[in-house]
């Protein structure tokens, strides 16, 4: 029997009869991080990484059965022991490593190399068999270093700030929108969040991470406080009325799908910075290599093409496997998702 | 070169007229001039002859970036875009460090001219040290120059406003001049632009009046007898043009001469100095009357496609050329002179010069709008597609203009049809699934019949592609076998038999109209309402 069963409620451990990141309501569910379509409603019992608590309490509800651990904290459940690992896609995001019989299971959930700054930094995990995402598993998708391009975008901001234009950024408000918040501090320009980002900030705030000054836009916030400075909002504000208070504005998407030219153009946004929480096609590689796995299983993205790939040219037996993740934040669809 | 990337990039990416027209201004005013005469040509759709093919290029990603052929494929599939998929492939390892300075834009050129005379290794060695040493912006561009494939994002019409803004010469004039048949190789600015030196060229085409949809009630356009009345014809508008010899332009400025041989020996009996706009229509052999002998459109397809004509082509596919406008009139330019003192010049002309192949577009008359409404409904015998509304004192203006000439389009044909294969689509909607088929019912089969692509909203595509993602039966390559449930309503300009497709029938301009949720999939059309529309239509109209 295998250690882990691709089942269709999630992931599944039959010897510890847990599920990680189901999409259905299970009796236990470990949880690798706070996206929505990782971390879903109505599980009897939740177990995740302690800066994943606040997140998870305002999205899932503050009365759900949570239990939180550390990095590389083992803990037995029934003949396994399971431990977290820092994937460094968000705040609290992990690896989730699954040891027993022998075999050592590695779920990557989110995840990418380079260190931001605000998600503990991803290391290697040695496994056996590795499920991980390629959301971006083309070899199209190759990220700049993140200095670079947040030094683009705060190039356009000032641009714009001296064009008394005010720079509106749509960003998922778990994640992305944190980063984007650091990088654009350095610009000395006010920093306005939309509720929904500000509400994320406080939950944050609440485990312990440090951030920015920003402000939340409330209904007594004025245009001319505003103009010409910085407004971050979900994806979801572009085009409506809620930005009348922006004045003036250019506005931009900060997205892996941003690598292509038809993805930017179709945002009809004025500009598109390729930023991205997920890992490029050879950090993928690399994350691969560096685990050791014999066997790999591809999850949301192009599953079919990076197996293929690991197959072919990197001899190491590998599946694509269905699931439901890629949701919201990893959907190239929507206008100016985290990934 | 890099100049010319930036601007590309600026054009490309700017969602508004104003910020294109600003950096195109910028580049005007500070690009050497041989760099602007290029530009001027690309952004025209004149394009350096090309020195590689896409298989060479595909080889050359390949080898460079060792990525395996199937991969490059489902990159490409991706991104929709081969320029662009090479771009990101081959440029990711280039640091800055390693771009070079690069040539200009028509020295860059000027190399390709000259490769085009040296071995296949030589070419391909000069397309991979490019590549080399470029950023992403400059091999996008490198790319779309080598490949021959500029589709920029920029209409002539904004290139033209913003040449005005940078001269200070009048648009309608810079259109004349930048039109016809010149060598961006051998034609300076000043030449080309600031000189006006035209008579130089004879074969320059005057820019095409083009009219605008009407989507108001005609009573809105006043008395009727202000207006001259014809029918659109289903062709590719054209201009035939008689001076020392005989050019036709299409109006995509396609110099078409070359492909019309029933066309030749014109430029000696019609007088020199004529110009004529009109149609370019598919006609039946031995045709000598329209609308009765016109062709279906997929016929002038074939003629236009291939340079060489061979007889047998010739007699089967035979076209023809119905004049609407006279615009230069005994080697003067008429355009500013009204439409009905045109019109007499025509039909003199043709009543003059009768020649087999050249029609007269007729003059529809109607008493007032409400007969005319009526005659509308019947355009399809006429094998047009509608009517063209042109007010009498109008001038011949250039490009797109509201006011004086409106085309008044027929209702599309519309059919009820159920969508089974998904496919991604391209460019700007490279990652959701846009591209679908659409079938059929035949008994209790479902027959495919049409794909369709435009027509949906972005809420919609998102909405379809959820569907698509969720209920996919089977997988061939790219395509998706949906289960057939989601029934769209299909509109469509004409309607062909066809051998090539499985249902037999062949649509023109299949899109989707709208997404009927109200409607089950039992309750779509069938093969044999297709077949009635075939019977019904297909001879006369099938474009
Ligand atoms: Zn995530
Ligand atoms: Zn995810």
């Amino acid at each position: 029997m295998s250690l882990i069963q691709f089942t269709d409620k999630g992931l599944y451990c039959p010897v510890g009869d847990f599920y990680i990141d189901p999409w259905r309501p299970v009796q236990r569910a470990v949880i690798t991080h706070a996206h929505s379509d990782h971390a879903r409603w109505g599980s009897a019992r939740y177990l995740s990484h302690h800066l994943s608590k606040g997140m998870l309490r305002q999205r899932l509800g503050q009365d759900i059965a949570l239990q939180t651990i550390g990095w590389e904290e083992p803990l037995r459940i029934h003949d396994v022991e399971l431990m977290l690992f820092p994937a460094g896609h968000i705040v609290g995001s992990s690896m989730v490593r699954v040891a027993a019989h022998g075999e050592t299971w590695l779920i990557t959930g989110d995840y990418k190399l380079e260190d931001d700054g605000l998600s503990t930094a991803w290391q290697p995990v040695n496994c056996t068999h590795m499920v991980t995402e390629c959301t971006f598993g083309l070899p199209i998708y190759q990220w700049q270093p993140q200095q670079q391009v947040y030094n683009d975008m705060c190039t356009w901001v000032t641009q714009n700030h001296q064009q008394q234009y005010t720079s509106v950024f749509y960003a998922y408000s778990l994640g992305k929108a944190q980063r984007i918040q650091r990088a654009l501090a350095a610009t000395g320009l006010r920093i306005w969040l939309h509720g929904a980002i500000a509400n994320a900030n406080e939950a944050l705030k609440a485990d312990g991470i440090v951030l920015p000054e920003c402000h939340r836009i409330t209904a007594d916030t004025s245009k001319a406080d505003i103009e010409g400075q910085i407004v971050i909002a979900p994806p979801s504000a572009a085009g409506s009325s809620w930005l009348k208070k922006a004045g003036r504005y250019r506005d931009a998407n900060c997205s892996g799908w941003m690598q292509v030219r038809g993805n930017k153009r179709r945002n009809n946004s004025d500009a598109g910075f390729v930023l991205s929480d997920h890992a490029d096609w050879p950090s993928l590689l690399q994350a691969v290599q560096l685990c050791g796995a014999e066997k790999v299983y591809s999850t949301h993205g192009f599953t079919d093409s990076f197996s293929r790939y690991l197959q072919e040219e990197k001899n190491i037996w590998s599946e694509a496997v269905q699931t439901q993740y890629g949701g919201e934040e990893d959907a190239p669809e929507t206008t100016g998702g985290a990934a | 070169m890099k100049a010319f990337a930036q601007l590309v990039q600026q054009v490309g990416s700017s969602t508004k007229t104003n910020e294109k027209l600003q950096a195109l201004l910028q580049y005007f005013n500070t690009a050497d001039d041989a760099d602007k005469v290029w530009t001027i040509a690309i952004f025209s759709g004149r394009r350096p002859k090309r020195f590689v093919n896409t298989r060479m290029l595909t080889d050359c990603c390949i080898e460079l970036t060792q990525t395996p052929a199937w991969l490059f494929e489902e990159c490409y599939h991706t991104v929709g875009d081969f320029a662009e998929t090479i771009a990101l492939l081959a440029t990711q390892k280039n640091t800055a460090a390693i771009q070079q300075a690069l040539p200009s834009l028509s020295q860059l050129i000027a190399s390709f001219i000259s490769l085009q005379k040296t071995d296949e290794e030589t070419r391909k060695a000069f397309v991979v040290s490019h590549w080399q040493h470029m950023d992403f912006d400059a091999c996008f561009v490198f790319n779309k120059l080598i490949t021959g494939g500029f589709r920029i994002g920029v209409s002539q019409q904004t290139m033209v406003n913003a040449l005005q803004k940078a001269t200070g010469i009048d648009a309608s004039v810079l259109a004349h001049r930048i039109s016809g048949n010149w060598d961006p190789s051998n034609t300076s600015f000043t030449e080309l632009i600031l000189s006006g030196d035209t008579t130089a060229d004879s074969s320059k085409p005057y820019p095409f009046y083009l009219a605008y949809p009407l989507a108001a009630e005609p009573e809105s356009l006043g008395p009727i007898a202000d207006w001259q009345v014809e029918w659109k014809w289903d062709g590719i508008r054209g201009q035939v043009i008689v001076r020392d010899a005989l050019y036709i332009w299409s109006r995509g400025e396609e110099l078409l001469t070359d492909y019309l041989p029933e066309f030749h020996g014109w430029e000696k009996l019609l007088p020199p100095g004529t110009v004529l706009d009109g149609e370019i229509v598919a006609l039946l052999p031995n045709a000598n009357s329209i609308p009765e002998h016109i062709g279906p459109f997929a016929q002038l397809q074939t003629r236009i496609n291939r340079k060489l004509v061979s007889k047998k082509l010739l007699q089967q596919s035979p076209v023809g050329f119905i004049a609407y406008d006279v615009l230069e009139w005994k080697g003067e330019d008429i355009r500013q002179t009204p439409l009905s003192e045109r019109r007499p010049l025509l039909e003199q002309l043709l009543q003059e010069h009768p020649l087999p192949g050249l029609f007269k577009s007729p003059v529809v008359t109607a008493d007032n709008w409400e007969t005319l409404t009526e005659q509308r409904r019947y355009s399809r015998d006429q094998k047009a597609e509608g009517l063209m509304l042109k007010r009498c004192n109008s001038v011949y203006q250039t490009g797109r203009k509201v006011g004086d000439w409106w085309k008044w389009k027929i209702e599309p044909l519309t059919i009820d049809a159920v969508m089974i294969y998904a496919q991604k689509g391209h460019g700007r909607r490279s990652n959701l699934y846009t591209d679908y088929t659409f079938a059929v019912r035949d008994g209790d089969k479902l027959v495919s019949f049409t794909k369709a692509y435009s027509g949906l909203t972005d809420k919609e595509f998102a909405e379809v592609d959820a569907f698509v993602k969720k209920h996919a039966i089977e997988k061939f390559g790219p395509v998706r076998t949906v289960k057939p449930e989601l029934v769209f309503e299909i509109a469509f300009e004409g309607i062909a038999a066809s051998n090539r497709h499985k249902s037999g029938v062949a649509l023109r301009f299949p899109r989707i109209n709208r997404w009927r949720k109200d409607k089950p999939a039992s309750e779509i059309n069938t093969l044999d309402d297709l077949k009635q529309l075939l019977q019904q239509y297909g001879n006369s109209s099938s474009k």
